[in-house]
């Protein structure tokens, strides 16, 4: 199984979210979504909202991010992310709040609003309700 | 008879101005401990965010981001980071202080001001001086979004021309006792060298290092507001645990000295007393 893993890590300014040993990353990159096994090559990409998905032997874990960035240097992949929460501490009545605020916000087409902001929050909102409802 | 009971009145008086001083001592250590903690643990995103943020600029030499161009310094804004709160000895006064001998040296044709924290907002709006922004009551519960929304306000300011460099002027924390004040420029970018190693040939950007500058500068920026804001709330903590205990000493001392003049006084009373008492029974005899 050891040869089978590499180090992970996701970092968030706030502190380290997880660092373990897995065998599979999924990660929500730019151009769409992208999976890291071991011995990937050497590389860096931008991460958009979306679902983080590390995998164990069989056990699964997800994540909700904002986006960020992936790094994969020698068998060890790190992504820094402004947000990263595991899906069992989703805190959804949040998530919901900030759904109907960016909803409310579109609606409205006030003059001093910043519409890609409110999508980009709506989009957040949306991806961690998801996120939050597969356990 | 008077004086003695005003002078006990005083020692408990003191006696209770030193427990709340005491009380907000220990409370300011144990924020101070949970700020510490989080200044901390930005650890990890600092190294790794700088290291990768130097290859990918060094990779894309040809291409400059819009936030790292240097431009003819016509407006430049002042951040200025205070205590939402008082009591924390001389840390708000310092910083308006600098504040000021800024914006007076500053050669700029237009100076703007921004400030973060309730102290430094309260003083420029009581002498009237224009305050471009302010953000106030953030400090009680201090979240990333919030250098998110504040970073982000400033790095749209400048893209549309309205600033042309930003400093911010805040404490960068030491140890409890010691804070550093400093003013630190924000915008445009300086580049710290950092330790990581260059990124190996063959090493894969995707999106091409132009493209991931884009996204990776702000975040750069959101980080580095996030930890200036740590670095306030820090020594703010540390400055005021410092005025509280030197408080509670001072009142420890006026205690003391209260208790000794009234002590005197007391003896007087009694020495005067048994004067009137003996002189009392003199005349009698007589």
């Amino acid at each position: 199984m050891a040869d089978k893993s590499f180090k992970f890590e996701i970092i968030t300014p706030e502190k380290v979210v997880y660092s373990a040993d897995v065998e599979h990353v999924k990660a929500p990159g730019k151009n769409g979504y992208f999976g890291v096994k071991v011995n990937h090559i050497p590389f860096l990409t931008i991460l958009k909202t979306g679902k983080i998905t590390i995998e164990i032997g069989k056990e699964k874990i997800f994540f909700a991010t904002s986006g960020g960035f992936a790094q994969v240097t020698e068998n060890k992949m790190t992504i820094l992310a402004e947000t990263a929460e595991e899906a069992t501490r989703i805190d959804v009545e949040r998530a919901k709040q900030a759904r109907d605020r960016a909803l409310k916000r579109l609606k409205e087409k006030s003059v001093d609003i910043n519409i890609p902001r409110a999508e980009a929050a709506l989009l957040r909102a949306l991806n961690r309700m998801e996120i939050a409802a597969i356990k | 008879m008077a004086t003695l009971r005003e002078i006990k009145r005083r020692i408990s008086s003191v006696k209770s101005t030193m427990q709340i001083t005491k009380a907000m001592k220990m409370v300011a250590a144990a924020k101070l401990q949970k700020s510490q903690m989080k200044l901390m643990s930005t650890r990890p995103y600092s190294q790794k965010l700088s290291g990768v943020l130097e290859n990918v600029v060094k990779k894309s030499k040809r291409h400059k981001h819009p936030l790292m161009k240097e431009r003819k310094v016509k407006k430049v804004c002042y951040v200025l980071l205070t205590a939402d709160k008082g009591l924390c000895g001389s840390f708000n006064a310092n910083l308006i202080r600098r504040a000021h001998s800024e914006l007076n040296q500053s050669e700029a044709q237009k100076n703007h001001l921004i400030t973060i924290g309730r102290k430094g907002y309260e003083h420029f709006r009581h002498i009237s001086y224009p305050v471009t922004a302010h953000y106030i009551d953030i400090f009680n519960n201090l979240e990333f979004s919030q250098a998110r929304v504040i970073a982000g306000e400033l790095m749209k300011s400048y893209l549309n021309g309205k600033f042309d460099r930003v400093y911010i002027i805040y404490n960068q924390f030491k140890n409890a006792v010691q804070q550093d004040m400093i003013v630190e420029q924000f915008l445009p970018i300086v580049p710290e060298p950092t330790e990581e190693k260059i990124h190996p040939a063959g090493y894969v950007y995707e999106p091409k290092p132009e493209a991931i500058l884009k996204v990776l500068v702000p975040m750069s920026l959101n980080f580095k507001m996030w930890k200036i804001l740590l670095e306030s709330a820090t020594s703010e903590f540390g400055s005021r645990m410092t005025a509280m205990e030197t408080a509670t000493d001072n009142a420890q001392e006026m205690i003391k000295e209260l208790t000794l003049f009234y002590n005197k006084a007391r003896q007087a009373a009694i020495t005067k007393e048994l004067n009137e008492i003996v002189s009392g029974a003199e005349a009698l005899k007589g």
